[in-house]
């Protein structure tokens, strides 16, 4: 215990290239990446197939095969690949084992679950105002901008806190490659055996604080922009006002065809 | 990688069978108890959260602030308390899975209708009746949507845990183990294991799913 | 009917009241309370529990089986306070019917019609026996529907089922709360009917929710009227409700066509025929001119052979001299028979614009004339005790004019209450001899 405090009072653990702030900043550039890169791809898809719903199943079934794959087969399996692109793209081989694999990991595996809220999202606005809009003469992206989106907003936002946590936790893993990141800390530790395990408490606590303080941060904007009449939700199963267990994603995956 | 040498030593894997399904016999024990813990733990606590509507906001609140620690910190805090047993795999991926199910167990009975539930009470069914004969198998197919993503999930938590040390074993212990040595071979093989294994779990849940309840995927209008 | 024998049994309420704020037990219009309900309910009887939403005429029905418990007052079955007995022999004793039906998604028709008689532990051969014979009775065939799941099924056939999965343990009592709400007005309609015919079979005691004043008056042998806050504003058969409501609520609830709708209740059997003055194709016409004026509008009806009307003939078309033939008459005249409501003679007299319908009998002789006249004495001496009991025998014969108001059997406040399933809407044919 006193170890770990000690890790964290002492000053060089706060200065340079292995320093936690730089650590950290690592983890976020890296992660905010893959995080920039997964939104641009699976909004736009999602959007579409949750306005106009063709194509949904093959982008669900799609999504559910993503969910599967463990993130740490995924990080290796473009392994090969990037090293031998090292020459090409004119850095050394060692650094190879670079953060390439792993920012295509991250969104890889971002993807699904922003797909799948988008869409869920999308199609549980209610489609009688869909049609109203429709009736009233707005065009196609006006409904999607002034009605869908808000009312999906606080479903899409769950399923990017899920994607958000998934990131930070595949580029704690990721410093085993990567280099980077506060998952840097644990892999030192370990490696130093007995007297790395204040940096691997180090490491897990920063990292753990991470994860918990983005999720609160997103958790409060997803329940800003819930509609208010939604709040506290009570589902049609029960009598009484049990809340619809929605939380990290939200939307639950609907089953594949 | 080590230039001239191919990508996949077919020859390596040949001459390894054996510790290769040793890991994978790992990997299975690794998921496997887990999951099962899992769903009977989830299984009380969610009947538990069903009765007493209070309970439900804490433990959801608590188990979503667990889910949130990335694996990795989960596995590497424990390691210096349990030390390279078993245990030190199996505490988080049982708590992960718990998580997973939990909340798809109580969606599971909040999706049982209430008019089935009115009808069910009034012919006259006693509480454990319409329990075990109405509102189980009703919440059966999220039941089994959760089992489903809990066994995925549990699947590639695993590999993680290799990460820590040589004793847990498993594909993760391939991966790791090849990456340290340059050997692609090995790091390949584990991921792609993995991956497969991931995917069969899936699939058989599909299956079973199906299987089970054959009610909702009758087709309407087979007059 | 086989396997339906259990007569119904007597449900009485005996100042119950239901509070949900122990601290105002007295408060009016509070939803769903109930306020000192004291009614019985006749053996074998249909008893409908009507009025607005938040009157407390589900809340009474549902302790009856205990659903909820009256916070004051007892219910009896049969003399039995219904806390003494076990809760759950209780409602497997009583069938339940509730708008959504609430079949079990999970399990096939068959399965779900059996679930009280397997609650019960009746063996598994009377168990699938049971099943099919309830699912004839509803109208659903066994072989096409046991094995399917009530998610292929329409909403018009679930309702069966329901009806079908609550009469299965052949219980004394039904609860039913909107039996019929939730499906389209044509196949509520159908199902309306066919349940009356099945209660004339097994005469259950019924206790039947709505809050459609028009499902009460057909279906109920009783009716009681609720008002907002759990009061019973009224108590009685539909006809005491509609020709002598006992509030302005229960007026307007009934609604400003209450006339028609007593109308509805009545048949033609109920009102004084007035006789016709008839005649024959072939008739000496000087001796029908004569005999014309003797009718008060100085028509005269033509008959043929088997005294089935022809038509009409004003005494100012009847020549001189002649015979009468059949192209003088006119046959203008809606024909009706005696089981005919009033509302729908009325209608049809009103359609052909004419003040005289003719009552036939099943062979299609006339029987008298039904004038607008009588219909508007009858509905303004107030006599309200029909003569027409659901189940007499089809086409009661009898001399046209004879006054048949309380021959048949009306001391029995729940007969004739509702109209006859059975009956066409509209009226017989006679033959009248122009084919």
């Amino acid at each position: 215990m006193q170890d770990i405090v000690n890790f964290f009072l002492d000053p060089t653990h706060w200065q340079g290239d292995t320093g936690i702030p730089n650590r950290l900043l690592e983890h976020l550039v890296i992660s905010g990446a893959a995080i920039l890169a997964a939104t641009l791809i699976a909004i736009p898809i999602g959007l579409y197939i949750g306005h106009t719903n063709r194509g949904a199943g093959l982008a669900i079934n799609l999504a559910n095969i993503g969910r599967a794959v463990p993130s740490y087969a995924m990080m290796v399996i473009p392994l090969p690949f990037t090293l031998s692109l090292a020459p090409v793209l004119g850095y050394s081989p060692t650094f190879g084992l670079n953060f390439l694999p792993v920012f295509l990991a991250m969104t890889f595996l971002a993807i699904p679950p922003l797909l799948v809220s988008t869409y869920a999202g999308l199609r549980s606005v209610d489609r009688d105002l869909v049609e109203a809009g429709r009736g009233m003469g707005l065009r196609e992206r006006q409904i999607l901008n002034g009605i869908e989106l808000p009312l999906a907003s606080s479903i899409i936002i769950g399923g990017f806190r899920t994607a958000t946590l998934q990131v930070i936790a595949t580029a704690t893993i990721g410093a085993i490659l990567a280099g980077g990141g506060l998952g840097r800390f644990i892999f030192d530790g370990l490696n130093q055996g007995l007297a790395g395990r204040a940096s691997i408490y180090a490491g897990a606590i920063l990292v753990s604080a991470l994860a918990i303080g983005v999720d609160l941060v997103l958790a409060l904007v997803q329940r800003r922009l819930t509609p208010i009449a939604l709040r506290t939700t009570a589902t049609r199963g029960r009598r009484g006002s049990a809340r619809l267990p929605s939380g990290d994603d939200g939307a639950e995956l609907p089953a594949s065809a | 990688m080590i230039e001239g040498q191919p990508l996949i030593d077919f020859g390596w894997i040949a001459g390894h069978l054996e510790s290769i399904g040793q890991r994978i016999i790992q990997h299975l024990q690794l998921t496997i108890v887990p999951l099962v813990l899992g769903i009977v733990i989830s299984m009380i606590l969610a009947i538990w959260a069903v009765r007493q509507r209070r309970a439900y906001g804490p433990i959801t609140a608590i188990t979503g602030l667990l889910y949130t620690i990335p694996s990795l910190a989960a596995f590497a805090v424990l390691r210096p308390i349990t030390g390279l047993s078993l245990l030190t795999a199996l505490i988080p991926l049982t708590t992960y899975t718990l998580l997973i199910l939990f909340r798809n167990f109580v969606a599971g009975f909040v999706a049982v209708p209430a008019d089935v539930l009115e009808a069910a009470e009034g012919m006259g069914y006693t509480r454990r009746e319409r329990l075990l004969r109405v509102e189980l198998p009703l919440a059966v197919p999220l039941m089994i949507a959760g089992v489903r993503l809990a066994s995925v999930t549990t699947i590639g938590l695993a590999t993680v845990a290799a990460v820590l040390g040589d004793t847990f074993g498993g594909l993760g212990q391939l991966i790791t183990e090849g990456i340290q040595n340059f050997f692609p071979t090995k790091y390949l093989l584990g991921a792609a294991l993995s991956v497969v294994l991931a995917f069969a779990a899936d699939y058989l849940f599909v299956r079973f799913e199906r299987l089970v309840t054959p009610w909702a995927h009758a087709r309407a209008g087979g007059r | 009917m086989t396997g339906l024998a259990t007569q119904g049994a007597v449900v009485q309420f005996e100042h119950v009241s239901k509070s949900y704020d122990p601290a105002a037990t007295r408060a009016k219009n509070v939803p769903g309370a109930v306020n000192d309900l004291s009614l019985t309910v006749p053996a074998g009887k249909i008893c409908i529990l009507v009025g607005p939403s938040g009157c407390g005429k589900t809340t009474s029905l549902k302790m009856v089986n205990r659903l909820i418990e009256p916070t004051s007052g007892r219910i009896t079955i049969d003399g039995v306070d219904i806390t003494t007995r076990e809760l759950t022999a209780l409602r497997r004793g009583i069938g339940y019917v509730i708008q959504q039906v609430g079949l079990f998604p999970h399990q096939t028709i068959g399965e779900n019609v059996a679930t009280v008689p397997r609650l019960l532990g009746w063996p598994k051969a009377r168990l699938r026996e049971r099943s099919e014979e309830l699912m004839g009775l509803v109208g659903l065939d066994p072989a096409k529907y046991r094995d399917r799941y009530p998610s292929q099924l329409s909403g018009g056939e679930r309702q069966r089922v329901g009806v079908a999965r609550a009469l299965a343990a052949d219980p004394p009592i039904m609860l039913m709360d909107e039996p019929f709400g939730a499906v389209d007005p044509i196949v509520r309609d159908r199902l309306q009917n066919e349940f009356l015919r099945l209660q004339e079979s097994i005469a259950k005691t019924i206790l039947f929710v709505t809050h459609d004043i028009d499902e009460a008056i057909k279906m109920g042998d009783l009716v009681a009227v609720f008002q907002t806050g759990g009061i019973l504003a009224q108590f009685g058969t539909p006809l005491d409700i509609l020709a002598a409501p006992a509030s302005e609520f229960v007026a307007r609830f009934v609604g400003q066509d209450r006339g028609l709708k007593r109308l509805s209740l009545l048949r033609v059997a109920d009102v004084e025929l007035a006789q016709a003055v008839t005649a024959r194709p072939g008739d000496s016409a000087a001796d029908a001119r004569r005999r014309a004026l003797d009718d008060p509008l100085r028509y005269l009806l033509l008959i043929d052979a088997s005294n089935r009307p022809l038509g009409w003939v004003s005494h100012g078309d009847i020549p001189a001299e002649g015979v009468l033939t059949e192209r003088m008459a006119n046959p203008v005249s809606p024909v009706v028979n005696k089981r005919t409501t009033l509302k729908d003679a009325l209608s049809m007299m009103l359609d052909a614009d004419v003040q005289t319908g003719i009552v036939v009998d099943r062979t299609g002789a006339v029987q008298g004339l039904l004038t607008i006249d009588a219909v508007a004495r009858k509905m303004r001496d107030g006599e309200h005790a029909p003569a027409f009991d659901r189940l007499a025998v089809e086409g009661a014969t009898g001399e046209p004019g004879e006054d048949e108001a309380g021959s048949l059997g009306s001391d029995d406040p729940g007969a004739g209450g509702g109209p006859d399933p059975l009956d066409p809407v509209s009226p017989l044919e006679a033959g009248t001899g122009q084919s």
